[in-house]
């Protein structure tokens, strides 16, 4: 069995993404269900966080969604690799538009980590990055260390261009952090911390 | 006198095809969209929908997004929402199967959600293909907990249209809009 991503250097997911948060205080934070949204989740509960706990394959999508309605500020989806597998299409839907505040960071581990660490595409033979560049994101990047924490922040911060981060993580299993699954009450608390009114 | 070869350029057809007048039922479509404030338009393209996406495509106000399928709609609008702008997604009777689990999204977070679906397979249908899809449509999305209305003559859509938009951003509530096949009339197929 191919596994060409074994010698890849990695990072621990919890300690990159809670970098990346602390780093990008700005953002609005649009997760992919499982892993993703605990390791968000666990870096720090925050009102513009949006945690997905199902709809998947829907998260790149939901933040473009959400980048062309908020174009001031910098938007963030955060999920991983099996997650954006199954809406891989929307890589190519956000490459159409190319909102300048939206990036993308999967955290890829190789593997369907909620469901008994089976190995996804991503270590069978798939490029992420060599996807998402094909789809038209052309600053597309993968990193595997924490030093990479400051591109990727910077890139959000920035503004300047959609971004497509690969990140290698250990295919390990933290401890799960639960956020909120009232689904009406994340979605408003986001809103208000918005300004938004109900309608 | 034109040489024949104009006739048969791609960029003639495409000026021909975009110059034609629509239907005055999609013109009211877009009317309603655009007075209701819409900010973006996601869709899988549909002759029905063609003057609603050349408008939105046309008009600075509002983001025209193409999608490769229509789930990433159901999602994409539930962002636009998130973010304070109302969105609506536009597709055909086969698309609200490729969307079905996307739709959970809309009852477990309360989004309101307001689509328009060409219909398939209901009327003078010459493609077999579509059947399956277009008779299960309006169910589809009643099992997903959506709202269904259907317009089926040109003088019903705005109204009805309209009734469904309002339904959805002013009251919250999921809406599908079936506009009948009937509508776009029999589509004219020839042998090549």
């Amino acid at each position: 069995m191919m596994s060409h991503n074994i010698s890849q250097p990695r990072v621990d997911r919890r300690e990159f993404v809670a970098q990346l948060i602390a780093k990008t205080p700005d953002a609005l934070i649009v997760t992919g269900l499982g892993s993703a949204a605990y390791d968000v989740f666990a870096s720090g509960d925050r009102d513009r966080n949006y945690y997905l706990w199902g709809a998947m394959g829907g998260a790149s999508s939901m933040g473009l969604g959400l980048a062309l309605a908020q174009p001031d500020k910098p938007v963030v989806v955060i999920t991983g690799d099996g997650e954006q597998l199954m809406g891989i299409g929307s890589l190519a839907t956000i490459a159409a538009k190319q909102p300048k505040n939206l990036t993308v960071v999967v955290l890829d581990n190789g593997h369907f980590g909620e469901t008994g660490m089976q190995r996804s595409h991503s270590s069978l033979g798939t490029d992420l990055v060599a996807v998402a560049k094909g789809f038209g994101i052309s600053d597309a990047f993968a990193i595997g260390s924490l030093e990479g924490c400051q591109d990727v922040a910077r890139r959000i911060n920035a503004r300047d261009g959609t971004a497509f981060a690969q990140v290698f993580i250990d295919a390990d299993e933290p401890q799960r952090a639960l956020p909120p699954r009232d689904g009406p009450f994340i979605k408003n608390r986001f809103r208000a911390a918005l300004g938004l009114k109900p309608f | 006198m034109i040489p024949s070869f104009i006739h048969s350029s791609p960029l003639k057809k495409a000026m021909n095809h975009t110059s034609a007048p629509a239907p005055a039922w999609q013109e009211a479509v877009f009317k309603v969209l655009k007075e209701g404030g819409v900010r973006q338009i996601a869709y899988v393209p549909d002759a029905g929908h063609s003057h609603a996406i050349r408008s939105a495509i046309a008009d600075p106000e509002i983001e025209d997004v193409v999608l490769t399928t229509e789930e990433e709609g159901v999602a994409l609008v539930s962002g636009a929402w998130l973010g304070g702008q109302r969105a609506v997604l536009l597709m055909q009777s086969s698309g609200v199967g490729n969307c079905v689990n996307m739709f959970s999204l809309l009852q477990a977070a309360d989004f309101p959600f307001f689509t328009l679906v060409t219909m398939r397979g209901e009327y003078a249908e010459f493609n077999g293909w579509q059947g399956p899809m277009g008779k299960a449509t309006q169910a589809a999305l009643e099992l997903m907990g959506i709202h269904v209305l259907r317009a089926s003559h040109p003088d019903e859509v705005e109204e009805i249209v309209s009734a469904g938009f309002d339904a959805a951003f002013e009251g919250g509530d999921k809406v599908a809009v079936l506009l009948g096949q009937s509508l776009i009339g029999r589509k004219k197929w020839e042998s090549k």
